[in-house]
């Protein structure tokens, strides 16, 4: 229902860049600070019935920056996310890049619960978020939106995004005892060995012990189907 | 139940209509979405308002079900075309792979405005991945479709792989990925809504050699949406 502030607010040494307008001496009367950065107000609500995400991983960056595509092999910092929820690699990459700025979750989101964080970034002609997060009791799925415009955001504008699950491609999903780090099971989240299509898709659903396959260590409760995550995204300066 | 006329037409609208549209170009991307369905050849289709190559509630044309049942779009393409429409048949050169993308490029619609797509679901009894009547802009520009699953309705969901894709023989025609079963008893042997409807999804089992199913629910499952389409109006 509420929404908690899990999240604290982590800016990186973007946080602040002043630059001074002004065109030459004859206006140093005139002169103003002006302050090039825009901010944003993230709140991610979790749909599911068992499923917590992992920490945020968030960035804002240019048009040359597409954290995953679908058919196209997981970077291996997405690899360590949708399979352990580790946000660092990931969002080094985005660094590398080149994004603006990136930004990580501090704590889990809880199924019937929110997470909250802000960015701030400076200025450009492309900005693009993409964010992403874990299902923490699967094997490699994850959920997220990667480049979304926000250029087209005026301040105090506010969107909603109802967010798809995505499979990273890189473990089998075959649920068994030891391979899920999520409370279910307690096992092992990233491995580098990939024995799976190494390629994103849309997620096809956990199958669970509930539905027929008995070495499944998931039950009913970690069902879900699409989508699991919703996204309220707000400029606010 | 089966309707008499091979595609619903409404007679009169059709001349009125077709006057009405532009001829525009499109280009159509289709992508896969799953992880391990295949789609069978793809029909891209621009028609009038007067025909659906298929609609949910009604009962499926004999053409819609050999798509549907065994991906065959032969029937699709005559009918259609018959009634004016411009088709784009097969554009992957075959199977769709889960996960992989194929491009319509430079398709003229004529004077249609609208735009269908179909393609068999496999491994599937008679599952679809379905766009019906999607009014093209007049605006150019790019605009971003998601598809559903969709069931015929017209054949048991009994997931045994037999090579059953002719209408009426019941079975799946084949499962692309060769990563699943044989020997399964089978699912069920009725099908409770026989129109078009909401694909329900398979059931699968982790038995490849027996069991239920000769799909893998780990892996022959899905979620909607299971297809997205990127228009470029020009």
């Amino acid at each position: 229902m509420s929404i908690k502030k899990y999240f604290g607010i982590g800016f990186s040494v973007f946080s602040l860049l002043t630059m001074s307008a002004c065109s030459d001496s004859d206006n140093d009367d005139v002169m103003k600070d002006v302050v090039v950065t825009q901010s944003y107000e993230l709140t991610v609500s979790n749909l599911t019935n068992n499923q917590p995400f992992s920490p945020l991983a968030v960035s804002i960056h240019g048009a040359n920056y597409t954290a995953w595509s679908i058919g196209t092999e997981s970077s291996l910092g997405l690899e360590m996310l949708a399979e352990g929820g580790a946000t660092a690699g990931f969002l080094s990459e985005a660094t590398a890049a080149g994004a603006y700025v990136t930004v990580s979750g501090d704590a889990p989101i809880f199924s019937g619960e929110s997470g909250t964080l802000e960015i701030e970034s400076i200025l450009n002609d492309k900005m693009e978020l993409t964010i992403a997060t874990m299902l923490i009791n699967t094997n490699d799925a994850f959920t997220g939106f990667h480049g979304f415009d926000l250029t087209s955001l005026e301040i105090g504008d506010e969107v909603t995004v109802l967010l798809p699950v995505y499979d990273a491609g890189t473990e089998a999903n075959n649920e068994l005892v030891g391979t899920i780090p999520g409370p279910a099971d307690n096992g092992e989240g990233f491995n580098v060995a990939r024995n799976d299509v190494d390629v994103v898709a849309r997620h096809s659903g956990v199958v669970t012990n509930a539905d027929g396959y008995a070495e499944s260590v998931l039950d009913s409760s970690h069902s879900y189907d699409a989508p699991v995550a919703k996204l309220v995204l707000k400029r606010t300066e | 139940m089966k309707t008499n006329s091979i595609l619903a037409i409404s007679t009169l609208p059709l001349l009125l209509a077709s006057s009405i549209a532009s001829a525009q170009v499109l280009d159509v991307k289709v992508t896969n979405l799953t992880q391990g369905m295949f789609f069978t050849p793809l029909l891209v289709s621009a028609h009038d308002n007067s025909l659906h190559l298929f609609e949910t509630g009604e009962s499926a044309t004999s053409e819609l079900t050999a798509m549907a049942e065994g991906g065959d779009i032969s029937g699709l393409v005559t009918a259609s075309e018959a009634l004016g429409a411009v088709n784009s048949e097969n554009p992957a050169a075959g199977l769709l792979s889960p996960s992989s993308s194929t491009t319509v490029s430079d398709l003229n619609t004529g004077s249609n405005g609208y735009l269908s797509i179909t393609a068999m679901l496999l491994p599937t009894n008679d599952g679809f991945v379905g766009l019906d009547s999607w009014a093209i802009p007049e605006e150019a520009g790019t605009y971003t479709l998601f598809l559903n699953a969709y069931d015929a309705g017209t054949e048991v969901n009994d997931e045994i792989v037999n090579g059953g894709g002719a209408v009426g023989v019941v079975g799946i025609p084949a499962n692309p990925g060769a990563n699943g079963g044989t020997g399964a008893s089978g699912v069920t042997t009725s099908e409770s809504n026989q129109t078009i409807h909401i694909h329900r999804g398979n059931v699968g089992d982790t038995d490849n050699a027996g069991g239920v199913s000769d799909v893998d629910s780990r892996i022959h499952r899905w979620l909607n949406p299971v297809a997205k389409v990127v228009v470029t109006v020009k």
